[in-house]
C-alpha cells in the first residue's frame, strides 16, 4: 500500500458539552482508510466509534458539541486533500453524496418518506452528477438493480414504507451508491435485520467494494460481522483506539488486555466449569467514566497501580497498534 | 435425556397451540400448531428470526395473550381456558423476564417498590420480612441490598436487566419465560447476565423457556432447541444435536448466516435468497419452501410433519445428506 490513505484520522479528539459540563467522548482518535478497504470499527456502547464516524461526515451536533482536536485528512478526486476536521459547510455537502456517503442502522434515517425510492435515487445523480431526467430515472434502477432489489424497474415507484427492512437497507445502500462514492461510512448498516438478511447485505457491500473499489469504514459492535467483512480492525474502548491490527492477528493473537477479554466472552468461547457446565468470561463491571490513566484498568485484569495513573501511549509493533503499558507482559 | 422423556412429566406442554391475529382476509397466523415440552430444571431454547412466531409463544405460554386454539398444560393441568382468577396459582410458578430492561421497569418506583409490587400480588413476605426478602433477591442477582432505595435511572442496562431477573424470581417460580433477555446488552455484559442466569437456574431447578434470535445464546444456554419459521417449528430436539447435525435446510441456513467471531471459520455459501414471504399469505404446504434451495413440488402441496428418531424431529419431506458444518 505505497499510495497515500484515503481517509487518515489523527489524534482526533471531540467534546460535547452538556449540563454537567464538557465530556470528550473521542480523544486522540487515529485511524485510516485505504481505497479497495474495509476498515471495521468495534466496540460497545459509549466507546465513540459512532461520534466519530459523525466527525467524519460532518453530521455533529453543531450546538453541543465541537472537533477539539486533531484533522480528519480525506484525499479528494481531484488529488488534493481536504481536512474534514475543519472543512465549511458548502464544502462537506459537496463532497456528501459526491465522494462520501454514510449508510445508517435505520434506513429510515436516509430515505424521505414522501418520495419513492426511484425519484431519490433519481435526485441524488441530478444533484451531484448532473444527470438530466431520463438518464437519472435509469440510473435509479440500474442501482436498485445492483443492490439485486428483485423486479426493479418496478420497485423504483415503491415509497420506502412499502418496503421490508431488508428492502428498504438495499434501497438506502442504492442511494449511497449512486453517485459512486469513492468512501462509504456504515454505522451498523446490519444491526436491525435478521441474520439471513445481514448475511445478504455484507456480501453486497463486499462486492461493491470489489467492483468499485471504495474504501468502507465499517463501524459495528459485532465481532462475527468484523470477522466477516473486515480488511483492518481498530478496536475502540472509552473514546480511544486501543489496538489495531489487521483482521487475522487481530482475532488469532489480539495484544490488548481488552480486545482478548471482548473476544473470550463471546459465547461461542465458553469454557466448562468444574461442574462441567459451560460458562462465559465476562469482563468484570462495566465502562467507567475515565479519570486519569488507561480506561480499561478499572475492568483490567492485568492492571497495576500506574495503569490507574498514567495514560498509556499508542505503541507500534508489526503493523498493528497497541495502547497498553503491558502488552508485552501479559500477551 | 431419555430419562426425563420416559420418567418426568413436562412441567409445561403445548398441543397444537396456535394463535392469529386479525380478522377477514387479513389474518396472520403468528404461531400454528405447536407442540412443545419443557421439563423440570430444563432450558427451551426458541430460535428463529423476526416473524417466526417465538415471542407469540412465550407470552401465550404465560397466558399474557390467549391462544386461538390448542391446549396448554401446566404441571398436568389445563390453563388454556380458565379463568383469571383460578389462574392465580400459575401466575406465581411461571414469571417472565423481558428484553429492554429499560422499558420494563416503572420509573417512577424505587427498586424496593418493584421488586415488593411482585411479593404483594402473591401474598409473600408480609411485614417485616419483605424487606430482608427483597435484599436477598437482590444479592442472589449480584447487586447491593442497599440498590433497594434507587431508581431504576440510576442503574446501567446490565444492572436493570439483574433487577428484571430478581423481580421475577421474588415469587419463587418453577418456570422462567425469558424473552431476548440480553439482546439490548453490550456483549461484555451479556455474558455476565448470561452466566447469572446460568447460575440461578442451576441454584433454584428453574425450568426456562429462552427466546432469542442469537443461536450462539440459545445453544449456550438451552439443553433443547426449537427452531421456528413463519410461527412453525421447522426443528427441535437436543441443542448440541441441533447446532452440529441439522436435519432442516432452514436450520442450516440460519447456522450458515450466523456470524462467526473467527476470520477462518469455514463459511458455507448457503446464504438463504430471499426475504420472509408476507405472514398475511404464507406459502401453502411448507412455508419455508419459497427460500429453500431444497424445495419440489410436493413441499407446495403438502405441510410436513415433524419426523425423525428419538428426541430430534424436523419438519421436511427430505431426507438430506448429514452435513458438517465444521
Amino acid at each position: 500500500m505505497e499510495s497515500a490513505p484515503l481517509l487518515e484520522i489523527t489524534d482526533l479528539s471531540v467534546t460535547f458539552r452538556g449540563e454537567a459540563g464538557e465530556s470528550t467522548p473521542v480523544r486522540g482518535v487515529s485511524l485510516s482508510v485505504n481505497a479497495n478497504e474495509t476498515h471495521a470499527v468495534v466496540g460497545e456502547s459509549g466507546s465513540g466509534k459512532s461520534v466519530t464516524s459523525l466527525a467524519v461526515m460532518g453530521l455533529l451536533p453543531k450546538a453541543s458539541s465541537r472537533i477539539s482536536g486533531g484533522a480528519i485528512r480525506y484525499r479528494r478526486r481531484d488529488g488534493l486533500t481536504s481536512d474534514l476536521a475543519h472543512a465549511s459547510d458548502g464544502e462537506m455537502r459537496r463532497l456528501r453524496g459526491a465522494e462520501i456517503a454514510m449508510i445508517f442502522q435505520e434506513p429510515m434515517t436516509s430515505l424521505n418518506p414522501v418520495l419513492t425510492i426511484g425519484e431519490q435515487i433519481a435526485e441524488a445523480v441530478r444533484l451531484h452528477l448532473g444527470y438530466d431526467r431520463a438518464r437519472a430515472k435509469a440510473r435509479a434502477v440500474e442501482m436498485l438493480a445492483l443492490v439485486e432489489i428483485p423486479d426493479a424497474a418496478r420497485r423504483a415507484d415503491d415509497y420506502p414504507h412499502h418496503m421490508s427492512g431488508g428492502m428498504r437497507q438495499r434501497a438506502m445502500i442504492a442511494l449511497a451508491m449512486s453517485c459512486n462514492p469513492a468512501l462509504l461510512i456504515a454505522d451498523e448498516p446490519t444491526t436491525a435485520l435478521d441474520v439471513t438478511i445481514q448475511a445478504q447485505v455484507l456480501k453486497l457491500i463486499d462486492r461493491l467494494r470489489l467492483e468499485t473499489g471504495m474504501g468502507v469504514l465499517f463501524i459495528t459492535h459485532n465481532l462475527g460481522v468484523v470477522a466477516e467483512i473486515a480488511n483492518r480492525v481498530s478496536v475502540f474502548y472509552a473514546g480511544e483506539v486501543v489496538e489495531s491490527a489487521e483482521k487475522r492477528p487481530l482475532f488469532h493473537a489480539p495484544r490488548h488486555p481488552y480486545t482478548r477479554a471482548l473476544l473470550d466472552c463471546l459465547p461461542a468461547r465458553a469454557k466448562r466449569d468444574e461442574n462441567n457446565r459451560r460458562i462465559l468470561n465476562p469482563i468484570p463491571g462495566q465502562v467507567a467514566p475515565v479519570k486519569a490513566g488507561c480506561g480499561f484498568a478499572p475492568r483490567c485484569v492485568h492492571a497495576r497501580a500506574w495503569c490507574h495513573e498514567v495514560a498509556p501511549a499508542l505503541e507500534a509493533e508489526d503493523g498493528r497498534v497497541i495502547r497498553c503499558h503491558r502488552w508485552q507482559e501479559v500477551a | 435425556m431419555d430419562d426425563k422423556e420416559n420418567f418426568a412429566r413436562p412441567l409445561l406442554e403445548t398441543r397444537g397451540l396456535s394463535r392469529a391475529f386479525g380478522a377477514g382476509n387479513r389474518v396472520v397466523r403468528a404461531v400454528q400448531d405447536v407442540d412443545l415440552a419443557v421439563y423440570p430444571g430444563e432450558v427451551l431454547g426458541l430460535v428463529g428470526e423476526s416473524g417466526s412466531g417465538k415471542s407469540t409463544i412465550g407470552r401465550l405460554v404465560l397466558r399474557l395473550i390467549e391462544p386461538s386454539a390448542g391446549d396448554i398444560v401446566f404441571e398436568g393441568e389445563s390453563i388454556a381456558g380458565i379463568s383469571e382468577r383460578k389462574l392465580k396459582p400459575f401466575r406465581r410458578k411461571a414469571q417472565m423476564v423481558f428484553q429492554d430492561p429499560f422499558a420494563s421497569l416503572n420509573p417512577r418506583l424505587d427498586v424496593e417498590a418493584i421488586i415488593g409490587e411482585a411479593l404483594d400480588a402473591h401474598g409473600l413476605y408480609r411485614g417485616a420480612r419483605r424487606r430482608a426478602r427483597i435484599g436477598d433477591l437482590l444479592e442472589m442477582v449480584g447487586l447491593p441490598a442497599s440498590a433497594m432505595g434507587r431508581y431504576p435511572h440510576e442503574f446501567s442496562g446490565g444492572q436493570r436487566q439483574r433487577i428484571g431477573i430478581a423481580r421475577a424470581l421474588a415469587v419463587e417460580p418453577k418456570l422462567i419465560v425469558a424473552d431476548e433477555p440480553v439482546s439490548a446488552l453490550d456483549v461484555s455484559v451479556q455474558a455476565q447476565v448470561l452466566n447469572l442466569m446460568q447460575e440461578l437456574r442451576h441454584r433454584l431447578g428453574l425450568a426456562m423457556i429462552l427466546i432469542s434470535h442469537d443461536l450462539d445464546v440459545v445453544e449456550l444456554m438451552s439443553d433443547r432447541i426449537a427452531v421456528l419459521y413463519l410461527g412453525r417449528i421447522m426443528e427441535q430436539g437436543p441443542a448440541a444435536d441441533i447446532v452440529a447435525a441439522p436435519r432442516h435446510p432452514y436450520t442450516r441456513a440460519l447456522i450458515a448466516a450466523s456470524p462467526k467471531a473467527d476470520p477462518d471459520a469455514t463459511r458455507v455459501p448457503v446464504a438463504l435468497t430471499g426475504e420472509l414471504p408476507s405472514p398475511l399469505s404464507p406459502p401453502s404446504g411448507c412455508v419455508f419452501r419459497t427460500r429453500c434451495p431444497h424445495a419440489q413440488a410436493v413441499c407446495a402441496d403438502q405441510v410436513p410433519v415433524l419426523r425423525g428418531e428419538g428426541a430430534h424431529r424436523f419438519a421436511c419431506h427430505f431426507d438430506l445428506a448429514p452435513q458438517s458444518l465444521g
